[in-house]
């Protein structure tokens, strides 16, 4: 073994590298307070390890990204701890560098003749940031994509060159591949490698100049080995632990931007829903460390063009610029002090303006003040000045009182919105981990393409949007967002459509003029409403739920498949009485009997296809012909689409989603990824449904 | 340092001047190309210079190239789209969201996409719908209409508008929601989508 190594250092002279490396003269003896660097080291070779295996498994394109990060974060082994490990441990050495910059502040190690080398750490932080910012956006998910969106839109008021910057950064006008394989390239690629070059420059001023040791030395001089290298070792490991605990407890809640924390899994690294233009996302924040800059530009309110120049640009350049004169600062009498005391002000400014920042997205969650009086009056009257003044009688006092209490309502409410912006993007990041998770995965146009084409997800969208504004649904579904409730419905409530519970309530006497079905329409005083009142009321009630189970079982629902296989006799006599000449059938068709003419068509009522068709043209003589009470055709046109007011597929998702159709894991399928699977609209009846609803309720359970 | 030796014009005297080859070349670097050695030492230094220029640029310039690509690209949304009937909206005052669709392109793919979305507002007996684009003119974000104030939102940092998309002082962006021009056609509404540049008192198109 000697031999071997004597061999070696006759040619490489290793045994002098080695001692070179680990015995450095250490004045005073080892200590904790030199550990900084060290760590920071150490985080970083844990990034480039960490990095270099994701990288195997990453692939940037706007259709790859997101998909490639969902397989390596619930798919690949071990890929959550990995990815877990690279997320938390950049965090970490965003606090481990401002310690770093602290120890060096404090005892002064930017003196001569360090001053090099601590603008080399200067110059070594701004790459680490800017690690950070680029590693933000790599999964293409939601936060990533519009926290970048809003950074590099920051980009475009630089003067001169602004707009030339933002387009070389976007690769491109528009975001996408090549915004991806840029930052790709600079977070891989370039800047680890700009990171290495400086700091081993970095590493042999500082053995250069040997370690700026803290006065009154208390032990003789020490090695580097062994002492040091031990406290090193124990401070890298302390790193370690607190990252692994991060990555494996649920407290890493707190600790990612928005709080949105982890859909699926409790897990590693959060990820949001796949990015999407052209929806919505009120939730994007920076990473934390960020957020204090974020908030520094809510300050310059009403500044104008300007303001943005000085908040992004102007002032934070300034106080890089006077972090790097510390070393001149430093020389003058009371240079140090005012070092210090920058330092410490800086830094209490960035705690301030993190912790404004926290509490303005989630005071909403810490108060138990719902400010339910000044809601009521906004609701009344707006928040008109004027109006307020009449209002309160132009008593300035009051007004006074009531216009501080609607700051801080505003406050609230915008919270509130904040809190569930972030709660819906939960809802979108757990549904699209299902989808993905399906045997079906993911199609080559990638994870959006479910998104868009999933009735749960788009549902609620396109009904608040297309629908809401005469229709209420309640019980809202568990979709991502609930449909706004029209202010004053004007047609029926859509919540369970053709589900016994929904046609029980269709023809109980006290229910069929009221809002939830016929009471906002013309059809109130109809003949429908007249039969169920008059002729209706008076059947056996066993008769009554016979013809509602075989109605209902018409739509083929795929809630109440189960029960409909239960109850067929009960559906078969139900189907006679519907059949009846002198019942249903005298006015309705239905399959065989009765004609089309007087009132809708019962066969297949409430399925996919008769849905469809009265979406699309209810004045069509299958539904209400001129008795149509103002719903729009909304796809009267079925041979020139583009003509129709909503395309074919935009039918099909709400017809789906009313229906309750959509992807759901079936609850013995051993998903890695499993969501907790909540009840949809349909299996959910109000409180106040008929008992008809009992044994639809109790058949599923019993079917299985 | 107070007398400084006389400055020696032609490279170091030790060695004879005249004599070719050796490590001559070398040392004759400031030194004007009077004699053959220094002129050929100058050669020297010159070529290495030029040729390992060239070699480090070749590929420098190509990447660079490819690297300035982006800015002789144009956003692909700049056409007029069609964004809905004119059924759809009522002329009732109240805005309403609609998302615009686009051939987008994105580098190698070409699809039809969602690009972003509008508000679009129809006053009593108007024909012509007001058009604004829902993205905020401060930093980009969504902005979001309020109904019971009946004004816009924008959830980032908290900047209102009128339904109008007038400005509601005080407010972090520095000018009013964009417009967008907007026409009807056989009955159905058009609009010139555009992105606008954010943050900019004026409103600037991004080509």
């Amino acid at each position: 073994m000697k031999a071997l190594i004597d061999w070696l250092d006759s040619r490489t002279g290793v045994r002098d590298l080695v001692h070179e490396a680990l015995y450095e003269r250490i004045p005073g003896g080892s200590r904790w307070r030199y550990v900084w660097g060290s760590t920071l080291v150490f985080a970083f070779v844990t990034q480039v390890i960490t990095g270099v295996f994701l990288w195997m498994c990453y692939s940037p394109s706007a259709q790859t990204a997101w998909e490639s990060v969902y397989f390596i974060q619930y798919q690949m082994s071990g890929g959550w701890l990995l990815r877990g490990l690279h997320h938390f441990m950049a965090q970490a050495m965003v606090v481990l560098m401002a310690l770093h910059l602290m120890q060096v502040v404090i005892d002064g190690a930017y003196r001569a003749p360090r001053e090099v080398n601590f603008w080399l750490g200067l110059i070594l932080m701004q790459i680490v940031l800017g690690l950070s910012l680029t590693g933000y956006l790599l999964p293409w998910d939601q936060k990533g994509y519009w926290a970048t969106r809003v950074a590099t839109n920051l980009l475009s008021i630089v003067p001169l060159v602004g707009p030339q910057l933002q387009q070389l950064v976007v690769g491109g006008a528009d975001y996408g591949h090549l915004t991806l394989t840029r930052f790709f390239a600079l977070h891989a690629g370039v800047l680890p490698g700009l990171l290495v070059f400086f700091l081993i420059i970095h590493v042999a001023l500082f053995r250069r100049h040997g370690i700026c040791t803290k006065k009154p030395e208390r032990c003789p001089e020490m090695s580097f080995w062994p002492d040091q290298v031990l406290k090193d070792a124990v401070a890298c490991l302390a790193v370690l632990i607190v990252v692994l605990l991060l990555v494996v407890h649920p407290l890493n809640l707190f600790m990612s931007s928005g709080g949105a924390g982890h859909a699926v899994s409790p897990l590693g690294a959060e990820l949001g829903a796949p990015a999407d233009s052209s929806n919505q996302y009120a939730a994007a924040r920076p990473e934390w460390y960020f957020l204090f800059l974020f908030q520094f530009l809510k300050l310059f309110e009403g500044w104008g063009e300007q303001g943005e120049l000085l908040g992004a640009i102007v002032i934070p350049g300034a106080v890089m610029a006077a972090l790097f004169l510390m070393p001149l600062i430093g020389r003058w009498n009371l240079g140090h002090r005012f070092n210090i005391g920058l330092l410490f002000i800086l830094l209490a400014g960035i705690g301030w303006l993190t912790t404004a920042a926290v509490n303005e997205d989630y005071r909403a969650k810490w108060t138990s003040d719902t400010f339910a009086e000044v809601a009521q009056v906004v609701a009344e009257i707006g928040t008109d000045p004027e109006k307020i003044a009449s209002h309160f009688g132009n008593d300035t006092e009051k007004i006074q009182q009531f216009t501080t209490q609607l700051a801080a309502y505003e406050k609230y409410t915008k919270s509130k919105d904040y809190l569930q912006a972030v709660k819906g993007a939960e809802r979108e990041a757990e549904r699209i981990v299902t989808l993905a998770s399906s045997p079906e995965r993911i199609p080559p146009t990638g994870a959006i393409t479910l998104l868009r084409d999933d009735p749960k997800t788009q549902g609620p969208r396109l009904f608040a949007l297309n629908c809401a504004s005469c229709h209420t649904f309640t019980p809202a579904a568990s979709g991502t967002e609930e449909p706004a409730p029209a202010k004053r419905s004007t047609a029926a409530d859509l919540a369970g459509f053709a589900s016994r519970p929904w046609i029980a309530g269709l023809l109980n006497p006290e229910k069929i003029a009221g809002p939830e079905y016929f009471g906002n329409t013309a059809h109130r005083e109809g003949e429908m409403a007249g039969f169920v009142k008059e002729t209706l009321a008076g059947w056996p009630a066993e008769e009554v739920q016979n013809a509602v189970m075989a109605l209902s079982a018409e739509a083929k629902l795929k809630s109440q498949a189960a029960a409909d296989q239960t109850d067929a006799a009960r559906i078969e006599a139900g189907r006679k009485l519907i059949a009846d000449g002198d019942r249903c059938a005298s006015c309705h068709k239905f399959h065989e009997a009765g004609e089309l003419g007087s009132a809708p068509d019962l066969t297949d009522y409430g399925s996919r296809e008769w849905l469809t068709g009265m979406i699309d043209d209810p004045r069509h003589k299958r539904f209400y012909r001129e008795a149509n009470d103002r719903m729009p055709a909304f796809a009267e046109f079925p041979h020139d689409p583009a003509k129709n007011m909503l395309s074919a597929r935009t039918i099909a998702l709400i017809v789906d989603w009313l229906r309750g159709e959509w992807y759901e894991p079936a609850a013995d399928e051993p998903a890695e990824a499993k969501a907790p699977v909540e009840p949809s609209a349909a299996e959910k009846p109000a409180a106040d449904q008929p008992p008809v609803a009992a044994p639809a309720e109790a058949a599923p359970a019993a079917g299985k | 340092m107070a007398n400084p030796p006389p400055p020696q014009p032609f490279g170091k005297p030790s060695l004879p001047a005249g004599k070719p080859g050796g490590p001559t070349g070398k040392s004759s670097a400031t030194s004007p190309p009077s004699s053959p050695a220094a002129r050929r030492g100058f050669m020297v230094e010159t070529s290495a210079v030029v040729i390992g220029g060239i070699v480090g640029l070749v590929p420098a310039l190509s990447g660079l190239a490819v690297f300035l690509d982006p800015l002789r690209r144009k956003s692909s949304a700049e056409k007029l789209l069609r964004v809905t009937t004119l059924d759809a909206l009522p002329d009732d005052g109240i805005p309403r969201q609609f998302a615009v669709i686009a051939e987008h392109v994105d580098a190698w793919n070409r699809s039809l996409e969602p690009v972003g979305a509008v508000y679009l507002r129809r006053n009593k007996g108007e024909a012509t719908p007001q058009c604004l684009t829902a993205t905020c003119p401060h930093a980009g974000c969504f902005v979001n209409y309020d109904a019971p104030t009946n004004s816009f939102k924008c959830p980032c940092h908290n900047s209102t508008f009128t339904v109008d998309g007038q400005i509601i002082e005080p407010s972090p962006s520095p000018r009013a929601m964009d417009t967008m021009e907007c026409e009807v056609k056989d009955q159905e509404i058009l609009v010139k989508f555009q992105n606008y540049y954010t943050g900019k008192t004026e409103k600037v198109v991004k080509e």
